[in-house]
């Protein structure tokens, strides 16, 4: 099956050649020993253009490139690793094998880490032994390529016919016995030396390669026969029509004697039957040694038709083709080289810069979307033709800087970037956010897992104009969702554009969108990320947002009435599936109501920095943040003042902490209600009802209850405001926003700090059930510890209006001085309020959504009409 | 009997998929820590590799299920257990013992496996290894097309202390997977030739029957041109791993079964390794989950056994047990030829 070819080679694309094809053509000229022009681009760092001599070769019919960066100018390890990088990304270069080409062993190991195809190692010998060429080869052998090995041995190169013989056959056997080289790919360059120099010694250089060649073909089975053939006319330099005669020449003979491929410039190549004949016979002559004075023969014939050629340089009238179209079909190609003159001549005819933008550039950005999808493209070139959009954005950004500045309008948008928590894919991000900031936006990429909280502060902070999540495993879906629950909370009206490869219209629209007043666009790959991007920031988005909003909702409503597949489990069934527990009770040390002063010096060991950080835009892990080298300062300086603040605190008690609890005994009211004993408070909770795997439990909070005994549960409520509203007055009227935020943020801090400390005394003294408990703050922090204390209106119990209850039995407003307010926010803000379940088994958990059936029945318990009920619980509705 | 002997008789069952059998335990965050990363600084809920150690009776159950399905190789718990995935879990310092104990529970599944049917139907383990999170060959930022974010290298350097720790610890085969980047594999390939020499060890191939380990390696196809992520062609990726001692060469991941065979044919054409193939249950659907019954997923892999264009399957993605089962239902003694 393999030994049906003659080698096997590839790029991004297979290069098969078959025993009866053809000689193979090597493009020679990205070799800066042999290329002036394709030097100076390397030696200019022009890599556009050395790009360019590449393309034009294999548009050329070059079938695999040869690359050569041996200049003692040039650091040759560091030009083959950048020019093979670049043509990794060049999809119709890299398409071919590539040739590295190097004397020097360290060039050519750095060009073989940087293909992935396989290629060609152009060359090793013997001339530095058998145990280093071996050792070369072997190495070859691990990184996947065939090897072109120089006739050439301790002793020298190899200048006659036996030499030649005896190099390879020697060097043949080493690698197939000692190393069991593959012989097809073993490529032997028996030395192609010039001819017509006029030493006697030279006269059968032509005829001996051609020997040395049938001899390979026929002793050496597999091996093939390659050869730098411009060589060989190297002493008629200047004269163009001589040289392209004797290069077609020689390689005809060449190949009649089973050479198989050679670097050859094809326009430095005529068609051997279109040589003129006087002139092939001289050549011939001369390559075959036929007559004593060929050499001076050809001279002669030389020196009288000396011509001048001009360089034959095809210009493309592209001045037909329309400017559009040229824009255009330079994007698709992915091609910079009249990328400029061509953004030159739009900036003349557009009326302003921003309408080549959105007009021919942002068509051409479509076009390759729809092609990237439909297959068409593939994404190498898709990153190509971002670059090219990058270089006319970049031509364009200073006149739409100026137009922007002229009239007053908006500076460039804002675009921020996370792969969600829990997910590290970012490949699909990473190619967003360039294709993004290719089309003229400021990128914020937040990089891999990414709390909701991080991506909410650094939204405020830099005030985005859109945020992108991404992720690729399926949990980072429900992440997104309470990415977009969180962003509705917060009230940023940013528009939200999800994708990555497990995300879908249809679950955006059923799943997020539905959580938000704001735009949520669903990206299929960045090139429909670019254009849904350029809509949402037009001036006048409304049109888009609402047809998009009314485009949601119809994929919704089709998914809803089309798909039976995972519908919410019927309440019914989901109370069936509850999660069974072992009793554990544990009746409590202290059964009153207990309310407790806390002082703050006791409390600064509970707190937890990183929300305080994230409350000021800083991101980060405490401790490490204080040492971050961005933030780093400015989190120490943060933490500082905030130290100060709660010393100051210490001595003058501007703030006071309070809280209440009582453990209560209750009884399970099933399905979902908890009665309270010997009270008539009754607490109400909701269940899981969404589709579950196998083993895994419908949750709800009274699955922490004992079925059938009297079990306990506590309530508590945690005010760290008293007094905070006076000091903000004091405050303000030193204008002091500042101080503001951080009193603000201070008593938010001590609000956890404190609901930690009570709920650890509760645990391990009020309670007691885990009076061996000894942890420190910190692995308070890291809730390492038995119990839950889910707070009403939090993803375990959603319903912020069961705080009422809470309220009417331990009476915070009385106790601790902490009021509800008519949309159960607590007053003051710094406050927390909630349960405590004790349970071993009990964890927090989220209900996304219910079914209209549990909806009616909780509102029935609760002896609520369904409208009011709809109002505190509608948003977690399938098909609201 | 070793693996080369049975795949002569017969085709040999892959396993299907880990993650999605591992999603049906309601793990925690503190699952995933166990004891020894209790203290660990940052969320390692989602580490499946890390459950090897934490909760190592898991995944020899679900290897456990997968032999009692019918397969015949089953892949350790080790996709993303190499230096430069554990980066970004800040577990960089762990990767011998993730691997250690990966191994340790698929010969724990196959000892109890062994015990109950005995060990005349031999059982094979194959040491998975990810394609990283990284790519050599192409750059993450489009201003700067020649930058790279991992050198091969650091990934040689990776894949090594990764297969190493899998080889010391006694896998039969070491299956490069999922490869979406063929200089990463190129680069893993090379780490295991080396792990292979420097402990004397020899690759299984058709050459040399009587190997010690058997080095497999899977592809993916990513994208509606039918290449790689990193743009090549079923056949340039064939060949870009010719020059490996393969014991068997595929893809897997990325489509489902019907979409895959024309790759996996395009394969054989340019690979005398045996072929692998195990496809997603299907593509995912808009809910992020996979469709395919075992039924319908039988459907579309039936050619693949009756027309003989793969002698190793299995599946990925979105596959249990019952699709294993259903898989493995198909193969029958293979006519000598």
């Amino acid at each position: 099956m393999k030994t049906d070819f003659k080698l096997i080679l590839s790029g991004l694309e297979a290069l098969i050649i078959r025993h009866d094809s053809n000689f193979l053509n090597v493009g020679e000229r990205t070799n800066v020993t042999g290329s002036k022009k394709f030097l100076r681009c390397i030696q200019e760092q022009r890599w556009d253009d050395a790009l360019q001599i590449a393309r034009e070769q294999v548009e050329g019919g070059a079938q695999i490139i040869d690359i050569n960066m041996d200049e003692a100018m040039i650091d040759g390890e560091k030009a083959m690793i950048h020019f093979l990088n670049l043509i990794a990304s060049e999809p119709d270069i890299a398409r071919v094998p590539i040739m590295i080409d190097s004397s020097n062993w360290n060039v050519i190991e750095s060009g073989l880490r940087c293909i992935q195809g396989k290629g060609i190692v152009n060359s090793i010998s013997l001339k530095d032994g058998e145990i280093d060429f071996l050792n070369k080869a072997r190495i070859i052998q691990k990184y996947g390529a065939a090897v072109i090995i120089m006739a050439f041995d301790e002793k020298g190169q190899a200048d006659s016919l036996d030499r030649r013989i005896e190099i390879c056959s020697r060097a043949y056997h080493l690698l197939r016995d000692r190393i069991n080289f593959s012989p097809q790919d073993i490529i032997f360059d028996p030395n192609i030396f010039p001819i017509g120099t006029g030493m006697e010694e030279h006269r059968n250089n032509a005829l001996d390669f051609f020997k040395a060649t049938a001899w390979i073909k026929t002793n050496l089975p597999g091996a093939l026969v390659s050869g730098g053939v411009s060589n060989v006319s190297f002493s008629f330099r200047g004269n163009n029509t001589v040289r392209e005669a004797i290069h077609a020449a020689f390689l005809y003979h060449a190949i009649q004697h089973g050479m198989d491929m050679g670097i050859v410039n094809p326009e430095q190549l005529v068609v051997y039957q279109e040589i003129n004949s006087q002139l092939l016979q001289l050549v011939e002559d001369l390559l075959l040694n036929r007559t004593e004075n060929a050499t001076e023969n050809l001279l002669e014939y030389a020196a009288q038709n000396q011509q001048k050629k001009e360089a034959n340089i095809v210009i493309e009238d592209r001045s037909k083709t329309p400017l559009e179209h040229r824009l255009i079909d330079s994007l698709i190609q992915g091609k910079t080289s009249f990328i400029d003159q061509d953004i030159a001549e739009a900036i003349a005819t557009y009326p302003s810069p921003l309408h080549i933008i959105e007009g021919p550039l942002m068509k051409g950005m479509n076009i390759i979307g729809e092609y990237f999808g439909s297959g068409k493209m593939f994404l190498p070139q898709v990153v190509k033709s971002a670059r090219v959009m990058k270089q006319a954005v970049a031509i364009l950004e200073p006149l739409l800087l100026q137009s922007a500045s002229k009239s007053n309008a908006s500076q460039r948008k804002k675009i921020l970037l996370a792969t969600v928590k829990g997910d590290v894919h970012d490949i699909g991000k990473n190619i967003v956010g360039v294709v993004l900031a290719c089309n003229g936006y400021d990128i914020i990429d937040l990089g891999v897992m990414v709390p909701n909280e991080t991506i909410v502060s650094e939204a405020k902070k830099h005030q985005v104009d859109i945020i992108g999540l991404s992720g690729l495993i399926t949990p980072s879906l429900e992440i997104m969702t309470e990415m977009a629950q969180l962003l509705e909370k917060e009230g940023l009206n940013i528009p939200l554009l999800i994708g990555g490869a497990t995300t879908s219209k249809v679950h955006t629209a059923v799943k997020i969108d539905p959580h938000t007043t704001y735009p949520v666009l669903h990206v299929r790959d960045a090139g429909t990320a670019a254009q849904e991007v350029s809509y949402l920031l037009q001036k006048d988005n409304h049109d888009f947002v609402s047809k998009t909003k009314s485009d949601y909702q119809r994929v919704r409503e089709n998914y809803v009435k089309n798909s039976q597949q995972n519908p919410l489990k019927p309440i019914e069934k989901a109370d069936e599936n509850k999660l069974k527990i072992t009793d554990c009770i544990y009746p409590p040390n202290s059964k009153d109501q207990v309310i407790i002063d806390f002082k703050i010096d006791d409390l600064t060991p509970y707190i937890d920095w990183m929300p305080f950080f994230q409350t000021w835009g800083l991101a980060g892990k405490f401790p490490d943040i204080l040492e971050d080298h961005i933030v780093g300062d400015e989190a120490k300086k943060l933490l500082h003042d905030a130290q100060e603040m709660l010393n100051d605190l210490i001595i003058d008690p501007k703030i006071s902490i309070r809280a209440t609890f009582q453990i209560l005994p209750v009884k399970r009211n099933n399905p979902a209600s908890v009665q309270v004993l010997e009270m008539e408070h009754q607490f109400h909770f909701i269940r899981q009802q969404q589709g579950k795997r196998a083993g895994e439990s419908h949750l709800s909070l009274i699955d922490f209850l004992s079925e059938n005994q009297t079990d306990y549960m506590g309530l508590f409520a945690v005010n760290a405001g008293i007094g905070v509203d006076a000091w903000l007055q004091e405050i303000d009227i030193e204008n002091n926003d500042y101080k503001e935020i951080l009193i603000k943020a201070v008593a938010d801090r001590l609000a956890e700090a404190a609901t930690e400390r009570l709920h650890q005394m509760v645990r391990t003294e009020y309670w007691g059930y885990a009076s061996n408990e000894h942890l420190s703050p910190q692995d308070l922090i890291a809730e390492k510890f038995q119990g839950i204390r889910p707070a009403p209106g939090y993803p375990a119990c959603p319903d912020h209006t069961e705080k009422k209850t809470i309220w009417e039995i331990l009476k915070p407003d009385q106790t601790i001085g902490l009021s509800l307010t008519e949309s159960m926010a607590m007053y003051p803000t710094a406050a927390v309020s909630g349960y405590f379940f004790a349970h071993p088994e009990a964890t927090y958990f989220g209900i996304p959504r219910m079914g209209k059936d549990q909806l009616e029945r909780y509102a029935a318990a609760k002896n609520i009409d369904t409208q009011t009920a709809q109002r505190w619980l509608g948003h977690l509705l399938q098909n609201s | 009997m070793g693996i080369f002997q049975d795949i002569q008789i017969k085709n040999l069952t892959l396993d299907g998929a880990m993650g999605t059998m591992i999603q049906r335990y309601p793990l925690s965050e503190a699952d995933f820590k166990g004891n020894q990363f209790q203290n660990h600084p940052i969320p390692l809920k989602g580490n499946n590799d890390l459950l090897c150690i934490t909760r190592p009776e898991i995944i020899t159950e679900i290897h456990l299920q997968y032999f009692e399905a019918g397969a015949d190789i089953v892949e350790t718990n080790t996709f993303n257990a190499q230096r430069i995935s554990m980066a970004d879990y800040e577990l960089t310092e762990c990767i011998a013992q993730v691997n250690t104990a990966a191994v340790n529970c698929a010969k724990k599944a196959r000892e109890l496996y062994y015990e109950k049917h005995g060990d005349e139907q031999k059982k094979y383990i194959a040491g998975a290894v990810g394609p990283t999170s990284k790519t050599a060959s192409l750059s993450p930022k489009v201003e700067d097309p020649a930058f790279r974010a991992i050198s091969f290298d650091e990934l040689k350097s990776a894949y090594y202390e990764q297969i190493d720790a899998l080889i010391q610890a006694g896998v039969d085969a070491i299956l490069i997977e999922t490869i979406f980047d063929t200089l990463n594999a190129k680069a893993a390939f090379y780490a295991a030739l080396e792990v292979l020499e420097n402990n004397n060890l020899q690759p299984i191939t058709r050459e040399n029957p009587e190997g010690d380990i058997a080095l497999m390696a899977s592809g993916t196809i990513t994208d509606a041109a039918g290449r790689t992520l990193s743009g090549q062609t079923a056949a340039a990726f064939a060949i870009s791993l010719g020059h490996l001692p393969l014991f068997s060469i595929g893809f897997n991941c990325a489509l489902g079964a019907d979409q895959l065979l024309p790759h996996i044919k395009e394969l054989k054409k340019h690979s005398l390794a045996f072929i692998s193939a195990y496809p997603n249950a299907g593509l995912p659907n808009a809910m992020g989950q996979y469709d395919e019954t075992p039924e319908t997923m039988l459907e579309k892999v039936r050619p693949y056994i009756q027309e003989q264009h793969v002698q190793i399957i299995g599946g990925c993605c979105g596959t249990t047990p019952h699709h294993i089962h259903a898989i493995a239902s198909l193969h029958q003694k293979k006519v000598q030829s």
